[in-house]
């Protein structure tokens, strides 16, 4: 029965991250409108997109191999996994031993091999500008990201994600510098893997400056939909992780009955909102940097990183 | 009788330095800095009879005194000089009347504060001493401002924060090593307690406290990694101030490191503090007698040989006892004259030549025959010819080095050497040949110059037996 | 008193971390906002040692520190740039990356000589002074690594926010101290200016790299 309760609970969760995704984007799009005196589309607009693409006819191009078929669904899968190994509103779900911090850097790693290469695949000059591009940013962006995780993983001991969010959020940690600068370095991560301003534009076409849109920029129909709900998706994913690891509070922890779990339910709605918030308000207010100036801010993240690092390995919990 | 020495040597200054930022006239204010830096003097004589004490704020012992005497002296005598050099400053235009106020203020605080970092027992105080009367000197490096002295200014206060910065983190963990031993304030930051108390100290954290120290002072110092300062100061500035940066600036710093040591030396646990002392000063040494060679500026090639002394003086104190001590505080004060002398007559000849480019400085012997005498002499005194008193003074350090490190002695035989034969080969250049170049009057007053080398020639002949039985005590307290 | 020592060490991580944001900068008016930050955290820092250590003297040196560096340095040196037409984008003589790197490495360095020394009871002192002497480490960083004369000066300035912290986070270190940092401050701040009105009348950029020419000699 409880066995039955788990696997139930980890298929709401499943479902719940690919039903939220597009409303978060359209809730994004809304508030930056809205800040900029716009009245903005309706934040239903993402489905509704979605729903257009799935109907419309695919087409590919005539020199396209298979990898650039299959490209989208590899995408969208391993976005969707790692998603749902996120604990989003409880900590005691079935699949959660496997929802380890590597596991889920792998599953984006993966997904962002597949998008460059079908970006090559066609052979056209903007998908490789935008893998050369895109594995410029990796190339700083995942070490940084894994300094946070090994951070992260001194701290608590582990690199389960929900033991990690256990931990956090049942110990006093008060305020540690090293947490402070992995938050930040996650923030900046976070902002270049899901192509937010700083780093990239997600809504314009900019050749000059353009990454993640200039690789899938010649998918279209049902692949781009599934594209654009893994990007959708991943961007849920890190706004999820920020929330687990940093601040878990009110998450329904192992063994909680369904009211509990209900009510870390509608804490994380809560705080995804507050996060869209946010992120509409940041992309208002900076602008989008130069693309030398990108590997720098990389940089900066890779930096801070390495000394949360040095600072919770020397101080022993600073 | 000390309060009244203290006060003539610190207050006095401070009340006559409003003054002469006040007053306009250049011939009063060169007068009343003359009287002034003569008060010191004054106080500074009055400590010799003064009972030696250690008290809250000021310490007073035979090392001190004996240099705040040196200072004040190269002080009274430099202000003379100033007094006839400015003058002539103001006529060629390079610097104006208010540049000059500012410049006689700028002298009696820079006097006053190294008379403050002398004379305090205060570690913090001493810090504070130095700084202001570094950034006093800074000023009036750049006080020409050409771009080059600008230039020379910045750098020179750029490496000096720098230097300044890493002495205070030392006084911090000095001030820490002392604060679990003395217990929280004054105590722990005042010098004769950290002295007498140095056993108890923590070692590790002394050390570390001396190595920010040491490199922190051994920039004010001019010490060869950290000189970079030194030559552009001393060549951008007027040479009333290259004299004192000389002959007075670098050997407070030296003093401050010194007292370090001096606490280091209560301490058998901790790093040698000398060896670094004697690494430091022979790499100056060597590298500056090097650099002399290929010198096209008259103020540049005696800069680099006051690196070089400094070098030397570093090295006798960094191998300690008696001996050595001994001679390191006799070439402290012989090098603190020849070179400040040295620097007076280098005003007088780029008065005379207009220039400070060696190129157009030559046959001096034939244009200007006084000054050619005075420039042979104090060069000859500086590179160590005997019989003057540098010869005394760098024969003790080599001779007590090859009784105690036969190899070191080697190669600061090889040092002093090398930088005779650059030193000679200059002055060769300079004092032979075909006059060239323009040719004025000299107007500066030659007094100032010839009390130093007569004082020099003097301490080279004869020692008086009182000046020995001082620096003999000094030496005892030094360790 | 943990949760004490655990405020004490945020803000003073914070003031390091500004350290790397000041070194990451490359606009002098988004460096200024930076040291003004970093003033207003040390002034923080300091304010919290006051507190904790029951010294209420040290509420002037934090109150100094928010006042002169946190507001009003700031906004003289944005007037300067205004008035004296500046170019507001420094080029910094290693790239951005490196200098980066370069600063976490002196972090580590100064972890290192500072923990195995450096053994206090309570532990309070050791990680501030780490902490003090990575930030003066960076401040020289940042003086080698800008070539631009008001670059150095915030270097300069940044690096004196450690000595400042340094000197709070020693406990009963005598006000004589504390006033005569502040005092250095205020002089170095003048000097610098003169110096920078100075290398206004004769050159037409701030950038110190003009001013290297020739000099006497031929090194």
């Amino acid at each position: 029965m409880a066995l039955m309760f788990s696997l139930f609970m980890q298929g709401i969760q499943m479902m719940l991250v690919l039903l939220v995704a597009p409303l978060l984007v359209g809730v994004v799009r809304k508030v930056r409108a809205r800040i900029l005196l716009r009245r903005g589309p309706s934040i239903l607009q993402p489905y509704r997109d979605l729903w257009r693409l799935l109907r419309k006819e695919t087409v590919v191009a005539r020199n396209a191999s298979w990898l650039f078929r299959v490209a989208p669904y590899l995408i969208f899968a391993a976005v969707w996994v790692a998603a749902a190994l996120v604990p989003v509103f409880a900590t005691g779900l079935e699949f959660n031993w496997t929802a380890d911090l590597l596991a889920i850097v792998a599953l984006l790693g993966t997904a962002r091999f597949a998008t460059a290469l079908a970006a090559m695949d066609i052979g056209t000059s903007f998908g490789g500008l935008g893998a050369s591009r895109e594995m410029m940013v990796a190339s700083l962006a995942e070490p940084a990201m894994l300094m946070i995780v090994f951070t992260i993983s001194l701290l608590a001991g582990t690199t389960q994600l929900s033991e990690i969010a256990n931990f956090v959020a049942s110990q006093p940690i008060g305020l540690r510098i090293s947490l402070g600068f992995a938050f930040t370095a996650l923030l900046i991560v976070a902002l270049a893997e899901n192509a937010r301003i700083p780093v990239d534009n997600p809504s314009t076409h900019l050749e000059l400056t353009m990454i993640h849109e200039a690789m899938v920029l010649e998918y279209s129909g049902r692949h781009l939909a599934l594209i654009e709900a893994a990007s959708a998706t991943k961007l849920l994913l890190y706004m999820s992780l920020i929330i687990s690891l940093f601040l878990p509070y009110g998450i329904a922890t192992n063994e909680a009955p369904l009211s509990l779990q209900l009510f870390g339910m509608l804490v994380w709605l809560a705080k995804l909102g507050i996060g869209a918030v946010l992120l509409a308000i940041g992309e208002t207010v900076v602008s989008k940097m130069r693309l030398f100036r990108v590997a720098e801010f990389l940089g900066a993240a890779l930096v801070m990183g390495l000394l949360s690092m040095i600072f919770l390995f020397v101080f022993k919990g600073i | 009788m000390t309060t009244f020495a203290l006060i003539l040597i610190l207050v006095v200054p401070v009340i006559g330095m409003a003054l002469l930022a006040l007053i306009a006239n250049y011939r009063i204010g060169s007068t009343l800095n003359v009287l002034l830096s003569a008060t010191a003097f004054a106080g500074a004589c009055l400590l010799f009879w003064a009972p030696m004490q250690a008290g809250r704020f000021f310490l007073i012992d035979s090392f001190n005194i004996y240099l705040v005497a040196l200072n004040s002296f190269v002080g009274l005598t430099t202000s003379i000089f100033s007094a006839t050099y400015i003058a002539h400053e103001l006529e060629k235009g390079t610097l104006t009347p208010k540049s000059l106020r500012f410049y006689h203020a700028l002298y009696q605080a820079m006097m006053t504060f190294m008379g403050l970092a002398l004379l305090t027992n205060n570690l913090g105080l001493m810090w504070v001493g130095i700084e202001i009367a570094t950034l006093s000197t800074v000023v009036m490096v750049g006080i020409y401002r050409t771009p080059q002295a600008i230039e020379a200014a910045w750098k020179y206060f750029i490496l000096g924060s720098v230097g300044i910065a890493l002495a205070f983190f030392g006084t911090i963990l000095l001030y820490l090593t002392a604060e679990s031993v003395l217990g929280e304030g004054v105590p722990a930051m005042t010098l004769s307690n950290l002295q007498s108390n140095a056993a108890q100290f923590d070692p590790a954290l002394l050390s570390l406290a001396f190595v920010f120290l040491l490199v922190g002072y051994g920039t004010k110092v001019g010490l060869a990694p950290l000189h970079a300062w030194l030559p552009d100061a001393h060549a951008e500035g007027p040479t009333p101030i290259s004299a004192v940066l000389s002959g007075l600036l670098l050997n407070v710093a030296l003093y401050a490191v010194l007292r370090i040591k001096m606490i280091m030396a209560g301490n058998p646990d901790t790093i040698p503090a000398g060896l670094a002392m004697m690494i430091m000063g022979l790499t100056s040494l060597i590298f500056a007698a090097v650099m002399l060679y290929r010198r096209r500026d008259i103020k540049r090639l005696f800069a680099y040989s006051s690196i070089e002394h400094m070098g030397i003086i570093t090295f006798a104190f960094g191998m300690g006892g008696p001996l050595a001590n001994f001679a390191g505080l006799l070439h402290m004060t012989m090098h603190s004259l020849t070179k400040s002398g040295i620097f007076f007559a280098v005003g007088h000849i780029v008065q005379a030549k207009g220039t400070q480019k060696m190129s157009g400085i030559t046959g001096l012997a034939k244009s200007h025959p006084s000054l050619a005498w005075a420039l042979g002499i104090g060069v000859l005194a500086i590179a160590g010819v005997p019989p003057f008193g540098v010869f005394t003074s760098e024969f003790l350090v080599v001779t007590t080095t090859f009784a105690r490190q036969p190899v070191l002695a080697m190669i600061l035989a090889l040092g002093i050497i090398v930088a005779f034969g650059a030193l000679l080969m200059h002055l060769q250049k300079l004092l032979f040949g075909e006059p060239g170049g323009e040719s004025h009057k000299v107007k500066a007053s030659a007094l100032p110059m010839f009390i130093h080398f007569a004082l020099v020639l003097l301490a080279g002949l004869w020692l008086p037996p009182i000046l020995v039985e001082w620096f003999k005590q000094v030496a005892e307290v030094l360790g | 008193m943990e949760t004490s020592i655990d405020i004490s060490h945020f803000l003073a991580g914070a003031v390091l971390a500004l350290s790397f944001v000041l070194l990451y900068q490359a606009r002098l008016f988004a460096l200024f906002n930076a040291f003004a930050m970093q003033s207003i955290a040390l002034a923080m820092a300091v304010g919290w040692q006051a507190y904790s250590q029951g010294a209420s003297h040290l509420y002037i040196t934090a109150a100094l520190a928010l006042v002169m560096k946190g507001m009003l340095i700031p906004g003289a040196l944005r007037w300067v740039v205004v008035k004296m037409g500046i170019h507001r984008q420094i080029d910094p003589v290693v790239s951005v990356n490196l200098t980066l790197l370069l600063g976490v490495f002196l972090v580590i360095l100064s972890i290192m000589v500072v923990f195995p020394v450096a053994k206090m009871e309570g532990g309070i002192a050791r990680e501030d002074l780490a902490f003090a002497l990575s930030i003066i480490l960076l401040g020289m960083l940042m003086m080698i690594t800008r070539r631009n004369a008001i670059g150095q000066v915030i270097g300069f300035m940044s690096l004196e926010n450690g000595l400042i912290l340094a000197a709070t986070g020693a406990k009963g270190m005598p006000l004589v101290v504390e006033i005569s940092v502040a005092f250095s401050v205020l002089i170095a701040f003048f000097v610098f200016g003169v110096f920078i009105f100075r290398i206004r009348e004769h050159f037409d950029t701030i950038d110190v790299d003009a001013l290297s020419e020739m000099r006497g000699d031929a090194e």
